[in-house]
């Protein structure tokens, strides 16, 4: 008796989630969606940047300078311009940076090499409307251009684990973090909720299934939707993006496996804290998906954060996880080097659990 | 066979300085169908809570179903069936797809569960909507299939929970008569309501009055003791008193 009441509930959950097949849709597509757009349309690297140059004269050495912005990939040559130009055709838009040669170039040039103190060869002008563009901008102009200005480098710049600066590498780990908690604390806590503002939930509760039992019932459908889209993620970053997985593919599941049950957790406590699935929807927008956002180090650098609140994100359970998948994925560490980020995830959802299941049944009386 | 299913001592409810429910006494008996009335706020609800093992009683004792409701509230739910007032099936789920759900929880076997549902569906004169999603049914009609469901188990005792809160006058009766034919079968019916004319239709009466349970009999005793004419009278002769408002 025990055994099929219970599977007659989580068939009931199923059914719930696949008969509106709009939501079922979107939460089988969004990470399908957010894969390709993250990875492929949303980059931080720039592509195409649109260069006017500005050529004082027609050097064998100018010439070269520009034939080498020309054939970059990075780099579009829209155009040639006066000097008095310049003005013009960064505020149309038509070039987001100028380079202006020197009608000294080669001189300069020739001094440099010789070792002699010069005045700048060149000088970029970059449209700064868009800071990222232009930083991004003016330091592939300088490794592009200022090569042959020193001839014995300075510095032996070495990047380790992500060479070619890939974000996709980057956005993985976060995209995996954000949708599972959008799937597992955000609809299962709204789903929850559900029951109890349709008035379900007393009838349930009058039943004899016990309280525990019906809320495995409801969890375990959004976990399993959230294992294929494990998979999803996972197959799409490895063929399509060239995300390495050089740690090994089990350490990245086991850890996510933790951090879904975290987010069901988190899911769990905040269905009883809200009274009705705009509430749940709210309160998870806010307190979830807000500060992962901005805390996780998805989006921004953690280390960008002011002192006062750099203990903050270690609150934030994205945060954690998303850093032992960034180990796992692409510095390829194997899973005993991220033990501490499980054990924290494991110690969160422990206290959470503790929380949520004590608020649950004081809820009932 | 004890006849009583029903057995409330002194049972009283406080939450922290508010007694909801005020050492409340009665005894229901096999096969009834048990008016419990009162007022909005009056405590209806919270003493209906307490007999279905929703919430534990502050003191006092009670049995529901031969079960203590301090010590076997699990054992009580197995043996009861509850309709809440809010209408309670899932409407996105067919109409054998919520059969199958409650008879599943209730721990029905398949082929009981096929049978019962047979019965429902030939008795409600729905086997044709077997398939239709039951957000797609009018509320008389849902109400009903609500009242079917909540007895799929042939439970002993139901309590009905306002249970034609926003029914039409046709659907009501038919209700009733749904009603009358299970307690018929020996189903004892614990109905609270705000009409008073299906308070005529109960075999006994109770009227609480601010936690308290200021009288309880049948319709027509009721009637004589009050010198009114009908139950609503008597109710607004009780009601009058009370202290606590809406």
């Amino acid at each position: 008796m025990k055994k099929s009441n219970f599977q007659s509930f989580v068939k009931k959950e199923f059914l719930h989630i696949f008969r509106d097949v709009r939501t079922m849709m979107l939460v089988l597509l969004i990470p399908v969606v957010l894969m390709v757009l993250f990875g492929f349309a949303i980059s931080t690297e720039i592509h195409n940047l649109n260069v006017a140059v500005v050529v004082p004269n027609k050097s064998e050495s100018i010439r070269q300078a520009v034939n080498r912005l020309a054939c970059n990939p990075y780099f579009t040559l829209v155009d040639e311009v006066a000097n008095t130009d310049i003005d013009p055709v960064l505020r149309s838009g038509k070039a987001d940076a100028v380079v202006v040669f020197d009608e000294d170039y080669d001189r300069i040039l020739a001094q440099r090499n010789a070792g002699i103190n010069t005045p700048p060869a060149m000088q970029f002008i970059i449209d700064a409307s868009n800071t990222n563009v232009a930083q991004s901008g003016a330091a592939y102009l300088q490794q592009v251009l200022a090569e042959n200005h020193t001839p014995q480098q300075l510095l032996n710049l070495h990047l380790l684990y992500n060479p070619q600066m890939k974000s996709a590498y980057n956005f993985v780990p976060g995209i995996m973090g954000f949708i599972f908690i959008l799937i597992c604390a955000m609809m299962a806590s709204v789903s929850i909720v559900r029951e109890k503002e349709m008035g379900t939930m007393e009838v349930l509760l009058v039943s004899p299934v016990r309280p525990f039992k019906i809320i495995m019932a409801k969890m375990i459908p959004y976990f399993m939707i959230s294992c294929v889209n494990l998979m999803t993620i996972l197959l799409i970053a490895h063929h399509l993006l060239h995300v390495p997985m050089s740690g090994g593919w089990w350490g990245i599941i086991v850890v996510s496996l933790i951090y879904l049950i975290l987010s069901l957790t988190l899911g769990l406590l905040i269905s009883t804290i809200a009274t009705s699935q705009a509430v749940a929807l709210l309160v998870s927008a806010m307190l979830l998906l807000l500060p992962m956002m901005m805390l996780s180090g998805m989006v921004f650098p953690l280390e960008n954060l002011p002192t006062v609140l750099s203990p903050l994100p270690n609150i934030i359970p994205a945060r954690w996880y998303i850093q032992a998948i960034r180990k796992l994925m692409i510095m390829g560490l194997p899973l005993s080097a991220v033990w501490r980020e499980v054990l924290i995830m494991i110690a969160m959802i422990i206290v959470l659990l503790v929380v949520a299941l004590k608020r649950f049944k004081d809820k009932l009386e | 066979m004890n006849d009583v299913v029903i057995s409330v001592t002194e049972l009283t409810k406080c939450f922290g300085d508010f007694t909801a429910v005020d050492h409340i006494s009665f005894d229901v008996k096999r096969g009834e169908i048990f008016g419990f009335l009162g007022a909005n706020g009056a405590g209806k609800t919270t003493a209906m809570r307490m007999l279905c093992g929703l919430s534990f009683p502050t003191s006092g004792s009670g049995s529901v179903a031969g079960f203590d409701i301090m010590t076997e509230g699990e054992k009580i739910k197995c043996h009861i069936g509850y309709m809440s007032q809010k209408f309670s099936l899932y409407n996105d789920l067919t109409v054998w797809e919520n059969i199958r759900f409650f008879a599943g929880i209730y721990g029905l076997s398949k082929s009981e569960t096929k049978e019962r549902a047979q019965r429902i569906l030939e008795q409600l004169h729905f086997t044709s909507e077997r398939n239709t999603l039951v957000g797609a049914l009018p509320l008389g009609w849902k109400q009903k299939l609500s009242f079917a469901v909540a007895t799929i188990h042939n439970p002993g005792i139901v309590f009905l929970d306002e249970p034609t809160g926003g029914v039409d006058p046709i659907t009501r009766r038919q209700f009733w008569e749904m009603i009358y034919e299970a307690a018929h079968a020996g189903t004892t019916i614990f109905v609270t309501t705000h009409y008073m004319d299906e308070a005529e239709y109960c075999s006994r009466v109770s009227i609480m009055v601010d936690g308290k349970v200021c009288a309880l009999d049948t319709p027509s005793q009721l009637k004589r003791a009050f010198a009114a004419t009908s139950m609503d009278e008597v109710f607004r002769q009780l009601a009058r008193g009370a202290k606590r408002g809406e």
